[in-house]
């Protein structure tokens, strides 16, 4: 299971993941995220509430950082867990993303 | 536009289907589904089997209709797959007729030769059920790793300084720090020591997937478990070990091993596999069914006009690797490894195999050798053999080369072990290995010539000046096996002892070694550890044990850090000369009118070498302005080796005006002035000559 919901902080787009990323809620979280792009887009992917996260889960997440950054956007991943955080380390997924600790920290580091 | 073939045509039992693309093999990810595709030449039925991960039992076995096979492959694209919970194999059928090498059993489901990641041995040592009716499962995997401006390194051949290392020995023991010891993971970690020792690329014990708990047992003496620890045991060729991944638990060793791949390039390191194509895990008639015996045993294995099984390999049967569907996998294999996780070499087990037509005879023209050497996505690729195979083919210096081939020197190994060790008679062959072997490889070039002392095989380089014989007791086999001729030498002690006098002529041996290792045309390789004094205690064949016999003991780089030091300025001096690493056999000539002929031969006195059958001392001189047919300018460099068992004055030869000899090492001396740091030379003050100390090795630069 995984909640997805979307709201605003300041000139950030917040979305919040809440459950399990896995290869079957992994599209849905792609196509809501993927629909909040538009140019120059300011993403915090909220991920402090993500419980697990597989292979597609990761996937997604490129996918994201991909097309927020072909489109000139910024996304900051915010509150990812030390286990999330080795695996995606370890797998080379975390290369590509900012971090922060906290949404307001990750709005300043979008400013 | 969306393509007609993303819908399907079929069902069976709810799972929706259509025909299927015969190329490429295996199980790829198509719209929608995923495309399987399978080949046998003798088989008459074949069935996708379909599991839920880890799940006893199948869920859904489809039936190739007819008409999904062309020539004699099948092919089928299966929709709506969840693609991270799918295990597949198939069930084969055909005749079973062994003494005709027909071996089908459709009772059983097979894995997929081309799986590219095998489930069933996910976390390393985690005992196996024995009742899994289907042990080592194909698993589907997404090939879309980020790899950003990452390609292979591309390094010359003659400026690579090669380490040798276990994935898991690397960093299984509790010293090492890091977080997932042992992994893939693991090794990225300590990236900064590989860079600080200098070495620009590892060569890794097999990482296809293998099963540790492949005969393994109990020692019934010491109660230790031992394993297939080292893997030359292969499940399937283009899946990594899932036990080597800190995220194998999570089916993402594929990612691991790529991203570490990525960052070792970051670091300007190349990473070579050490590949295993003369064999598999199967064994011979009484072995297990996994994969190939039961797809098709007559067109993988080299068989007896009996149908039993050839055993060049020396584990039981031999792959049929010029049978032309067998090379067209091992080429498949290798393009996959190049392309898709950035592969910059590969070493061959047991490579003359490779050479052997379907009969075991050598080939003069082995066509999977040739079509390896041509292909053109492993063009840059560095293609590594070891040139004999337990058959009793040794090729070393006339494995066929097609101008591409490199050979694990074994000649270099004998000789300098015998010269270190103090035998006479041998300075005409020293000669010979330290040039790069032109006896050996006069048209192919010192690049052909993979230089080491030690490797994964027998002593490492501590034991092999501490013990005169092996000591493979552990291994559970009665000290039987293991090679037996090691040309090692205790240094006056067996084993371990609290003699200073012989524990220092030890670590001088160990220098001794490494100097004229890094001094060498040719490639030199280090095996892992050898550069802080790893032992095995004296074990020449620790291929089953998971312990600290085995594992890097980090310690070490503490304890003997006199020792890591005298390795690191080595390896940079290397990397510092050019001329110590020609493309080009040198000549004795002098190409550029410097006065110098490109390396000369020397003795106690300069220019008068001492080829005797009772020398056990050898100079030699490279002059700079040759260096690389004067390509490129370089420092004089005069190496003077004294394996006697006394002090010997050495005179180099007179430098041009203005030039004076500095002392670069001296392995006779203790830490820190065994070596110097680049540019960090001191002056040789007396310019008539250098006492080389009993079994030291000096080597000066003259700038």
């Amino acid at each position: 299971m995984l909640d997805i919901s979307v709201t605003t902080l300041q000139i950030a787009k917040v979305v919040a993941l809440a459950g399990e990323i896995d290869g079957s809620t992994a599209p849905q979280a792609q196509e809501q995220v993927l629909a909040l792009v538009e140019p120059g887009a300011r993403i915090l992917l909220d991920m402090s509430k993500v419980t697990y996260m597989s292979s597609a889960g990761l996937r997604m997440l490129l996918v994201a950082y991909r097309t927020i950054t072909g489109k000139s956007g910024r996304v900051i991943l915010v509150g990812l867990s030390d286990d999330l955080k080795d695996t995606m380390s370890v797998t080379g997924f975390l290369d590509f993303f900012a971090c922060s600790d906290t949404l307001d920290a990750g709005v300043a580091n979008l400013a | 536009m969306d393509r007609v073939d993303i819908y399907p045509t079929h069902e069976y039992q709810g799972y929706k289907f259509r025909p299927g693309k015969p190329f490429p093999f295996g199980a790829t990810s198509v719209s929608g589904g995923v495309n399987f595709s399978i080949y046998s030449s003798h088989a008459t039925d074949c069935t996708l089997v379909l599991f839920e991960k880890g799940q006893p039992e199948p869920k859904v076995e489809i039936p190739f209709p007819d008409a999904f096979r062309i020539g004699n492959v099948w092919s089928m694209i299966v929709f709506d797959l969840d693609y991270e919970n799918t295990e597949y194999g198939y069930r084969i059928d055909g005749p079973f007729n062994p003494t005709d090498g027909q071996r089908f059993d459709g009772s059983r489901i097979m894995l997929d030769p081309y799986a590219r990641a095998i489930g069933g041995r996910d976390i390393w040592g985690v005992k196996p059920d024995w009742n899994n009716i289907y042990q080592h499962r194909g698993r589907l995997v997404y090939d879309d790793f980020d790899w950003n401006e990452d390609h292979p390194l591309e390094t010359p051949m003659e400026d690579l300084v090669i380490y040798e290392m276990h994935v898991r020995s690397f960093t299984r023991h509790p010293s090492s720090g890091v977080k997932y010891p042992g992994t893939f993971a693991g090794i990225r970690q300590k990236i900064p020591y590989l860079k600080s020792l200098g070495v620009n690329c590892i060569e890794l014990m097999p990482i296809y997937e293998f099963d540790e708990f492949e005969n393994s047992r109990i020692d019934p003496d010491t109660g230790e478990q031992l394993y297939n620890y080292w893997g030359y045991s292969t499940l399937g060729f283009f899946a990594p070990k899932s036990g080597y991944a800190a995220t194998g638990k999570l089916g993402m060793q594929v990612d691991e091993l790529k991203a570490l791949v990525k960052e070792l390039h970051r670091n300007g390191i190349e990473v070579f596999l050490d590949v295993v194509f003369n064999h598999t895990a199967e064994g011979n008639e009484n072995g297990p069914y996994i994969s190939f015996k039961g797809i098709d045993n007559k067109t993988y294995y080299m068989l007896t006009p009996g149908g039993y099984y050839f055993n060049f390999s020396g584990t039981g049967n031999t792959l049929n690797c010029n049978n032309p569907v067998v090379r067209n996998m091992v080429l498949d294999c290798l393009r996959y490894w190049a392309s898709e996780y950035h592969i910059d070499g590969f070493r061959f087990d047991l490579a003359s195999i490779l050479g052997r037509d379907p009969w075991g005879a050598p080939l003069s023209n082995p066509p999977l050798l040739e079509s390896l050497a041509f292909d053109p996505i492993l063009a840059k690729c560095k293609l590594i053999a070891e040139a004999w195979d337990a058959g009793g083919l040794y090729q070393v210096g006339s494995f066929p080369a097609y101008g591409r081939w490199a050979e694990w020197n074994g000649k270099y190994r004998d000789s300098v072990r015998r010269f270190l060790k103090g035998d006479a008679g041998l300075v005409g062959d020293m000669a010979q290995r330290l040039a790069g072997s032109p006896d050996l490889y006069a048209t192919r070039g010192p690049t052909a010539s993979i230089n080491f002392i030690t490797a994964h095989d027998g002593f490492t380089l501590n034991d092999l000046v501490s013990y005169n014989d092996k000591h493979n007791e552990a291994n559970g086999e009665g000290n039987r096996d293991g090679a037996n001729d090691n040309a090692s030498w205790n240094c006056g002690w067996e084993g371990p002892t609290d003699d200073p006098g012989i524990n220092a002529l030890r670590q001088r041996q160990i220098k001794n070694a490494l100097a004229m290792l890094l001094v060498s045309q040719g490639v030199p390789m280090i095996l892992m550890g050898d550069e802080i004094g790893r032992t095995q205690l004296g074990n020449n064949n620790a291929y089953n044990h998971d312990s600290e016999l085995t594992w890097l003991d980090w310690r070490l780089a503490t304890t003997n850090a006199g020792l890591l030091r005298f390795t690191s300025i080595l390896i940079s001096f290397r990397h510092a000369h050019p001329v110590l690493r020609n493309r080009w056999h040198l000549s004795g000539q002098d190409h550029v009118g410097s006065g110098y002929p490109d390396i000369s031969w020397h003795g106690t006195q300069a220019w008068q070498p001492d080829w005797s059958p009772a020398g056990r001392t050898l100079a030699f001189m490279l002059a700079g302005p040759n260096a690389r047919g004067g390509a490129v300018q370089d420092n004089f460099i005069y190496v003077a080796m004294n394996m006697h068992w006394e002090s010997h004055w050495f005179e180099p030869p007179q430098l041009p005006t203005g030039l004076r000899w500095h002392v670069a090492a001296n392995t006779g001396v203790p830490a820190p002035e065994d070596a110097w740091a680049i540019g960090a030379e001191p002056i040789l003050e007396d310019r008539g000559g250098v006492l080389v100390g009993d079994r030291s090795v000096v080597i000066l630069i003259g700038k």
